[in-house]
């Protein structure tokens, strides 16, 4: 017999509380952020795409664009590269739910005392604030594309962080119904890319035909690039003819208050949040 | 207790779970004690990891009843999942965090009380031998280490009941044994339930019961000694003086036929531990030697199943179970 004493830890009940929930919100969240920090080299080539857009394709588009010298391309482009970022990020990190799934942890999380909503919020406010911080990361460049720095930069941090979560809850969703790692693409190509393309986010929407603009209009993503793009050019001098490029998307012929964009956004991201819940919270 | 009354600490009706049209588990129903180890004993693809799936509140029940610790496992589900702990038989590990960083991540998702997480989560990596790995990513970890950490892991909450599946597959006879050692004085102090899964007939002798499985069902359960008797009798063989005298002897005494060859007497009997006291107090030969051999669990195997285990596992067996958790893992 061995002799040394072996120590136990007295049997207990887990969970069950509303405390024990939050903890669950906290750490899920908190391994995304050290998954992402720990992993440098997706901070750092997420930022590639970015950048070859603002200063590649904007600056090869400028001299097409004729604005009289009042208005850098790049510069138009900015909020929209910066709502491409959060997109992105905010896609993918939802989706590595489904890598989470392939690699078994998922079922770690899921088999836990606590409520199934518990561990997706977590994972989607995870994924928000990692998409945040990416976005936040390309507006540190705002001086090179003629934006100055201002405390109004804050607020768009913010409409970041409201646009991050709706597309963390809504790639949970699509997430939830994922099997394979491989459907990673078909999403990207189907989803994301049409989102990215009809929201505004490279070129201004005012005078394209009505088809696109209806499409758009559609596009949950078009308010969330449309607000940035108020708030930062509201610091901007454009003479009149110029002045629609500052946003301000319409409806009919009113144009829709930037507070209603963003609670826009933060609605879906609710809706998109309750679905996943819904979805994860069934037994196979 | 778990329950009072000794109301079963798991129980199973009449289970079934299909995945579409292949059914995975036909049938099953079995009760597990408080305080028992019980063990599912079969082949891969027999329906071991289904059933503990759905005992665990992972995979919906297709028909039949299960309770865990005096809950529905259908309808109340997270007063289950509050009183279990689950080591899996894949990995489960967050391979980009470290092992500590793993351990931490369950005792807060599991609830662990702060006050004791750090003391808990030191305990159990000094259990499983890992304490210097603590800080190394479990990306850089060998299976067996992993699996280590995956049991580790399953112990740090301290469920009521906690299911095993296929728990020391490709552990070290020692580090089995840590494991087994700590179960059982866990089982010693605290009112702790097992249920385990196992394809390897050495573990399923740490079970006080044991149901085999096969192709979905269950064939027949009990004790690994009730198991034994009943397949066949002990083998006893003993070397005398005088052998024919011992086999006459043994005839007229105990009713029990012996053969002699090679200056060795052979004979089957039952219970053959009570037998041979009562041979030296009664025979009045001297006995130069003695030696029991009991039917094994193989040999239990094969009489109830018609093979071996080794060979239901090469029959494609394999290719069904991954096929079958496949299904499981689908959306």
């Amino acid at each position: 017999m061995t002799t040394t004493r072996i120590e136990v830890a007295p049997v207990r009940v887990a969970g069950g509380t509303w405390s024990d929930d939050l903890r669950a919100v906290r750490i899920v969240w908190r391994r995304e952020l050290v998954r992402f920090f720990r992993s440098r080299a997706r901070a750092i080539t997420s930022l590639v795409q970015p950048v070859l857009f603002l200063f590649v394709l904007g600056t090869g588009l400028s001299p097409l664009i004729a604005s009289g010298g009042h208005i850098d391309f790049r510069t138009f482009m900015f909020p929209g590269v910066i709502a491409m970022a959060v997109l992105f990020t905010s896609i993918f990190s939802a989706v590595s739910i489904v890598w989470d799934r392939e690699f078994g942890f998922l079922r770690e999380m899921l088999v836990a005392p606590v409520r199934r909503s518990a561990v997706v919020l977590g994972k989607c406010l995870g994924g928000a604030t990692v998409a945040t911080v990416q976005g936040a990361i390309v507006l540190t460049l705002a001086g090179l594309v003629h934006i100055p720095y201002s405390i109004r930069l804050l607020g768009l941090v913010g409409e970041m962080a409201v646009a991050a979560f709706a597309l963390t809850s809504l790639g949970a969703l699509i997430a939830s119904r994922m099997d394979q790692v491989e459907s990673f693409q078909v999403v990207m190509q189907l989803l994301v890319m049409p989102l990215f393309f009809l929201s505004g986010a490279v070129f201004p929407l005012r005078h394209v035909p009505t088809w696109l603009g209806v499409l758009s209009r559609i596009d949950p993503l078009t308010y969330a690039v449309d607000a940035m793009r108020r708030t930062a050019f509201s610091g901007l001098h454009l003479p009149a003819p110029l002045a629609f490029l500052r946003g301000g998307i319409t409806w009919g012929s009113h144009v829709v208050p930037l507070g209603l964009e963003v609670l826009l956004v933060a609605a879906l991201g609710a809706v998109m949040l309750a679905f996943a819940v819904a979805r994860f919270a069934r037994t196979e | 207790m778990i329950v009072p009354n000794g109301a079963p600490a798991v129980s199973a009706r009449d289970l079934h779970r299909r995945f579409g049209e292949f059914e995975a588990v036909r049938g099953v129903t079995f009760d597990v004690a408080p305080g028992e180890v019980f063990g599912f004993l079969g082949p891969n693809g027999a329906g071991k990891s289904t059933t503990i799936s759905m005992l665990c509140t992972l995979l919906r029940i297709t028909d039949g009843r299960a309770s865990v610790a005096g809950f529905d496992v259908s309808k109340e589900p997270r007063e289950v999942r509050r009183r279990i702990g689950l080591v899996f038989q894949d990995t489960t590990l967050d391979d980009y965090l470290t092992a500590e960083e793993n351990l931490r991540f369950h005792a807060e998702l599991y609830g662990v009380p702060r006050e004791t997480m750090g003391e808990g989560i030191r305990r159990v990596m000094q259990l499983v031998g890992l304490t210097d790995r603590a800080s190394s990513l479990v990306r850089t970890f060998s299976g067996g280490m992993k699996r280590r950490l995956e049991i580790a892991r399953g112990l740090l909450h301290s469920p009521r009941v906690l299911f095993l599946d296929e728990p020391t597959v490709g552990l070290d006879p020692q580090t089995r044994d840590h494991i087994w050692n700590y179960i059982n004085e866990l089982r010693r102090r605290e009112d702790i339930t097992i249920f385990m899964t196992t394809h390897y007939m050495d573990e399923a002798e740490y079970c006080d019961r044991i149901a085999i499985i096969d192709d979905g069902r269950i064939v027949v359960q009990g004790t690994p000694d009730e198991l034994k008797a009943s397949v066949g009798k002990d083998r006893i063989e003993i070397r005398t003086e005088d052998d024919d005298a011992a086999v006459e002897a043994m005839k007229r005494m105990f009713g029990v036929e012996a053969t002699r060859a090679d200056g060795v007497v052979r004979a089957a009997v039952e219970h053959g531990e009570e037998f041979v006291p009562q041979l030296f107090a009664r025979l009045g030969i001297p006995i130069k030697a003695v030696s029991i051999a009991r039917p094994t669990l193989d040999d239990v195997f094969l009489n109830y199943t018609g093979r071996t285990i080794r060979d239901a596992e090469a029959t494609g067996a394999q290719l069904m179970r991954s096929n079958v958790w496949m299904r499981a893992r689908m959306r």
